[in-house]
């Protein structure tokens, strides 16, 4: 809501500076935005007549002017501005006057006229940014006059960022009853009394969509003089305001929905048929609005309707054919209530937002149509004449708002504020903002105003009041402790935990968008057909994301294309996986490796990073859990990586996520630089460890034995690992594999491994014999099932 | 006797003569050794005279004991000698740099979030968490914003169909949270938000963090006294902050809260828009409306909730100019925090 501040003053006028009004309005929860000067700084500006206008010798396009502007002589001056005549009052800047900008005028010669001063545009004068002729004044404009001074230029334009809550302050009558409230100062409202009909003429009015429409009031006013002019006063109020003006009727109803909160519209009563009808829109109607485009309309639209035509969106905007034009001579005036669930939504369903939609949707005061049109009649009849006709008001007192009782009670204000208001002036404070209050057994029975479509229940009540009271001046209490938050088993991770070993790792964390490319994410993930946001802000952020993968890659792209080629990066959140149950919400972790182990340096072994260091930073983040074991690398295999270098990732029997490489011909297509490797899985698996418990320390020795087997190549380690515990007994400690070897020496298609076994007794020292033993007979299982051969 | 002195000069110059430890030895060994010429004089001494015995004895244990001490001493400044000379060759240059990885980092909203989470976790808040695509119900309606409510418009929703939607807020956590426990609760939800809406000052993802507290006796004085703490805990500077009336549908009375311009301490300037107060907090006391929807007595409980955006945190605090470096993953960004 803009506003000019001087014509709030006339209303209400506390003594106090701009500066302390707005910031009282912010701190009552009117926050203000801005407060803008309603002209450019400018002095020595003053109303001036051209009285004669003669050609330039030397130039076209200026025109030689003898201006008076009250002197002992008229002023020549050179004027290039278009509508410049004889007659027209317009502000000049007489020598020494200084235009915004510092632009100081002196005597000059223009191709060789003297000019002596300068016609203003509005422009000029940082009033408008009308550049395109100069600012025409009113014809009884006085002649020397300061044009600050006649304009009354010494006003600030104050726009508040008002909560959708209050729609009672979308009016300067609005706004004043609160400022009025703030400073405990009386409020000097207009005065409305009752227009007399001067002619019997009225046009009826039906409510069909009594629900939508609890209130139709309208009026008839004839033979107006449309080409009358909007006085310059009205006009500075709407400019102030951020309206233009378009012609005298239109900006008179435009005026009083500023100064009283009430939208209204004027239609030509000769385009109309029949009657009015407020009605529900029928299927396919179509209509011309006023800015031209036609509306194919939605059957919950309410419409405002004649006999035969639609003419308006109620609430909304009027249409084109039946508006007023520079032909019309008869008005039908019309001023509504609306309920706002009946208009909420409808304009912005239709690409539009208007003054009048802004406030219909919020709540307009349903006590205010026949005082608004009063006022209108008023103004119309001192400006465009006329004869007006009775009011017409249809209500259906049953669809009107019914405001309700609201009990206060003191103890609850205490509960809720922390704090007790004085009963005095809980009571004040009420009564200051127009409610009716009874006070009954120590507690309020208060009804809201008409205005206060906020005011509803106990709790809005004593919002008012903390906010009255200043909610600075509430006093600050820090809550106690006296409440325990949920146990926090031993055994849980946090998160946190986990992505600060990430990043002790060398990780650098990242955060994409949930939302992807849906081309990407077919190459990642075929095998799901992700989410589809229906309004998405572009194609490539169009589906939601079913691996992480997706905004790991793109990084890569982004970075490797400014020359940082080497990553490791990890990022948590959401995938959304669709399935036949619904829609699956994983939180899971995911990292990306490219590029050589470690930063290039002088001391630094060159490798680029492969499977199992990635593996190797994932086995460490399981082992913060207490133990690896209950974690499983098995092959696997994915649509994205590579055939041989992939594995399903398991957690007891539970599959819990991928590692692997990217597969190389998706890597040439995503234009990556070097083998990268990607795990994901999901989260919840390492969220809890083990909790220790403690195992006998041996007292005996332990025992090592080494020993070297050639099997397939296909074998994988962990079958042979698990084979050798499971034959070695139950002093058989560990089975380490600290070799492996393929090539020279080695038959192809086969590979040496060499395992250590670590042997020891919790009881008593393990003989030489015994263990040799037990090698024996691992070694003679291995042959079996793998035909492993011993090496010697 | 009297080659004693000449014994003693030779034996002297020998050791000062040597030039490593071997020949030390051989000195000792020729002068002290059991046939040392020096352990000879000792033994010729039974052919003197019992009154001359003693004196010529004390002369030969003051020459051997000179000797002696001339080996140790040349010996032990020869140690010294080959030790620093060990030393000299194996000087590195120790202003190479070290071997090895460095640490990667922490997301700037993460680590913003951390120092969040920190302040709230000391006075016995939880983390909760919860989906983000969400239903129409627990966005807008249990939040006491029904489907014409005007707060709808401002909220810029993706939608998927007609009531699955990503949430626009945190808040519907609270709801969430309410309807699964028993009060009293406290806890703080952190996550990802989605509004459909791009520019200079908008990304469609951001962060909020959101916090509840409900219990038999919360108010509003227990709400400002919280987020006064937390304020001057997150910025580490005695800021001042003003609570300003607003409106949210879920909360009744609502603030928004500003803090005094990090940047200029309230003097004015480009960040705070020459106010002097930058707006970093919106809160309000829990609706009876949210309550009954989430089945907590309104009566009994009261409760407040709070929401912050932790883009605009990490903002102020690291300085960060430009709201997109956060969704852009720039190692260049990411490696300054």
């Amino acid at each position: 809501m803009l506003f000019s501040e001087q014509w709030l003053r006339e209303w209400v006028n506390p003594s106090v500076s701009t500066e302390e009004l707005v910031a009282q309005l912010t701190m009552a929860g009117l926050e203000v935005d801005s407060v803008e000067p309603v002209a450019g700084e400018f002095s020595g500006v003053v109303v001036g007549q051209v009285k004669e206008k003669g050609p330039h010798p030397d130039a076209d396009k200026l025109s030689l002017c003898k201006v008076d502007v009250n002197g002992a002589e008229l002023l020549d001056i050179v004027c290039g501005a278009p509508n410049v005549r004889e007659g027209l009052k317009i502000p000049v800047a007489i020598v020494g006057a200084v235009l915004p900008g510092n632009f100081k005028i002196k005597k000059a010669k223009l191709r060789g006229q003297p000019s002596i001063g300068m016609l203003c545009a509005e422009s000029e004068l940082g009033l408008s940014d009308n550049a395109e002729g100069l600012m025409e004044l009113a014809e009884d404009a006085p002649i020397g006059v300061d044009l600050r001074e006649y304009l009354g230029l010494d006003d600030q334009m104050i726009e508040v960022d008002l909560t959708p809550n209050r729609s009672d302050c979308l009016g300067i009558s609005g706004l004043a009853r609160e400022v009025g409230v703030l400073y405990k100062e009386a409020v000097s409202a207009i005065e409305i009394s009752p227009i007399q009909a001067s002619i019997e003429d009225t046009f009826p009015v039906e409510i069909i969509a009594a629900e939508q429409c609890g209130r139709y009031v309208g009026r008839v006013i004839r033979q107006v003089n449309i080409s009358a002019k909007t006085p310059l006063w009205m006009v500075e109020k709407l400019r102030r305001s951020g309206i233009r003006s378009i012609d005298p009727v239109v900006d008179v109803t435009n005026y009083v929905m500023l100064e009283q909160g009430q939208p209204m519209h004027a239609f030509d009563l000769n385009q109309l048929e029949g009657g009015i009808c407020v009605r529900l829109a029928k299927e396919k109607e179509k209509l011309v609005l006023l800015d031209g485009q036609e509306i194919e309309l939605k059957p919950d639209t309410l419409m405002i309707a004649d006999q035969k035509h639609a003419l308006a969106i109620a609430g909304v905007m009027g249409g084109a054919e039946s508006g007023v034009t520079q032909e019309t001579t008869d008005l039908f005036l019309e001023s509504a209530y609306f309920d706002p669930i009946a208009i909420a939504g409808k304009a912005r369903s239709y690409g539009l937002h208007t003054d009048s939609s802004h406030r219909y949707e919020r709540g307009v005061d349903f006590k205010l149509q026949t005082p608004a049109m009063e006022r209108a009649t008023e103004l119309l009849l001192e400006i465009v004449g006329g004869q007006a006709g009775p009011i017409v008001e249809v209500a259906n007192k049953a669809f009107l708002p019914v405001k309700k009782t609201i009990q206060l009670r003191e103890d609850r204000v205490t509960r809720l504020l922390g704090f007790s208001i004085p009963k005095q002036e809980i009571t004040d404070i009420l009564l200051r903002l127009g409610m009716d209050v009874t006070e009954k057994d120590g507690h309020w029975i208060v009804v809201a105003p008409s205005y206060r479509f906020d005011v509803e229940l106990e709790v809005d009540l004593i919002e008012e009041l903390g906010r009255i009271y200043g909610y600075n001046n509430l006093p600050t209490v820090i809550p106690s402790l006296d409440y325990c938050q949920d146990h926090e088993p031993e055994v849980s991770i946090g998160l946190p935990r986990i992505r600060h070993l990430l990043v002790d790792m060398g990780y650098q964390e990242t955060i994409s968008y949930s939302f992807v490319d849906p081309v990407l994410l077919k190459k990642l993930d075929p095998n799901y057909e992700p989410l589809a946001l229906a309004n998405p802000i572009s194609a490539d952020m169009s589906v939601m994301r079913t691996t992480l993968w997706a905004g790991l890659i793109k990084t890569v792209q982004y970075n490797q294309a400014r020359q940082q080629q080497r990553l490791q990066i990890f990022e948590t959140g959401l995938r959304f996986i669709p399935k036949k149950s619904g829609l699956s919400q994983e939180r899971v972790i995911a990292g990306l490796v490219v590029g050589a182990t470690v930063p290039e340096s002088w001391a630094n072994e060159k490798r680029p990073m492969d499977f199992f260091d990635v593996k190797g930073h994932l086995e460490t983040m399981f082992e913060m859990g207490g133990t690896v074991d209950p974690f499983h690398f098995t092959p696997g295999h994915h649509p994205a990586l590579h055939p041989g270098q992939t594995a399903t990732i398991s957690k007891g029997s539970d599959e819990i996520g991928l590692i692997g490489a990217l597969h190389p011909s998706l890597q040439q297509e995503l234009g990556i630089n070097g083998s990268a490797y990607l795990f994901e899985f999901q989260l919840s698996a390492i969220l809890e460890g083990q909790l220790p418990q403690y195992q006998e320390l041996s007292k005996f020795p332990e025992m090592r034995r080494d020993i070297a087997i050639v099997v397939d190549e296909t074998t994988t380690s962990s079958d042979i690992v698990a084979k050798v515990q499971k034959e070695g007994g139950d002093s058989l400690k560990s089975v380490n594999i600290f070799d492996i070897y393929q090539g020279n020496g080695i038959d192809a298609g086969k590979k040496s491994l060499a395992l250590a076994l670590t042997f020891q007794h919790p009881s008593r020292t393990l003989k030489d014999s015994e263990v040799s033993e037990t090698v024996d007979g691992v070694v003679s299982s291995l042959r079996q099932e793998f035909k492993a051969i011993l090496r010697d | 006797m009297e080659n004693l002195q000449a014994i003693l000069k030779e034996a002297l110059d020998t050791v000062q003569g040597s030039s490593d430890t071997q020949s030390l030895d051989q000195v000792r060994v020729k002068y002290l050794g059991k046939k040392g010429e020096i352990t000879q004089l000792l033994k010729g001494l039974g052919k003197l005279s019992a009154e001359e015995r003693p004196q010529a004895g004390a002369k030969i244990n003051e020459a051997k004991v000179a000797v002696q001490d001339a080996i140790n001493l040349k010996k032990e400044g020869l140690m010294q000698a080959a030790l620093a000379e060990k030393l000299a060759s194996e000087s590195i240059d120790v202003t190479l740099p070290g071997r090895g990885d460095r640490a990667g980092g922490l997301h700037p909203i993460t680590r913003t979030l951390e120092r969040i989470e920190s302040f709230f976790s000391k006075f016995g808040f939880s983390v909760v968490e919860g989906p983000e695509v969400e239903d129409d119900y627990h966005n807008f309606e249990a939040l006491n914003i029904p489907s014409h409510h005007p707060a709808r418009a401002m909220h810029d929703t993706f939608y998927f169909d007609a009531t699955t939607l990503l949430r626009t807020h945190t808040s519907p956590v609270q709801v969430r949270t309410m309807e699964q426990g028993k009060a009293p609760f406290r806890m703080i939800c952190p996550g990802r938000v989605y509004r459909c809406d791009s520019d200079l000052t908008h990304t469609p993802m951001f962060h909020q963090v959101e916090g509840l507290l409900v219990d038999e006796n919360v108010s509003f004085a227990q709400l400002k006294g919280l987020l006064e703490e937390f304020l001057v805990y997150f910025f580490e500077k005695e800021l001042a902050v003003r609570f300003r009336p607003s409106y949210f549908p879920f909360t009744e009375p609502s603030a928004e809260v500003d803090v005094q311009c990090v940047a200029c301490e309230g003097k004015g300037c480009r960040i705070c828009s020459q106010t002097g107060w930058l707006e970093v907090l919106g809160c309000g006391m829990v609706h009876p409306k949210v309550f009954e929807h989430s089945g907590v007595d309104a009566e009994k409980y009261t409760g407040f909730a709070f929401g912050l955006g932790v883009e605009r945190f990490a903002m102020l605090r690291y300085g960060v100019g430009d709201l997109r470096l956060y969704f852009e993953n720039d190692m260049r960004f990411l490696e300054q925090f």
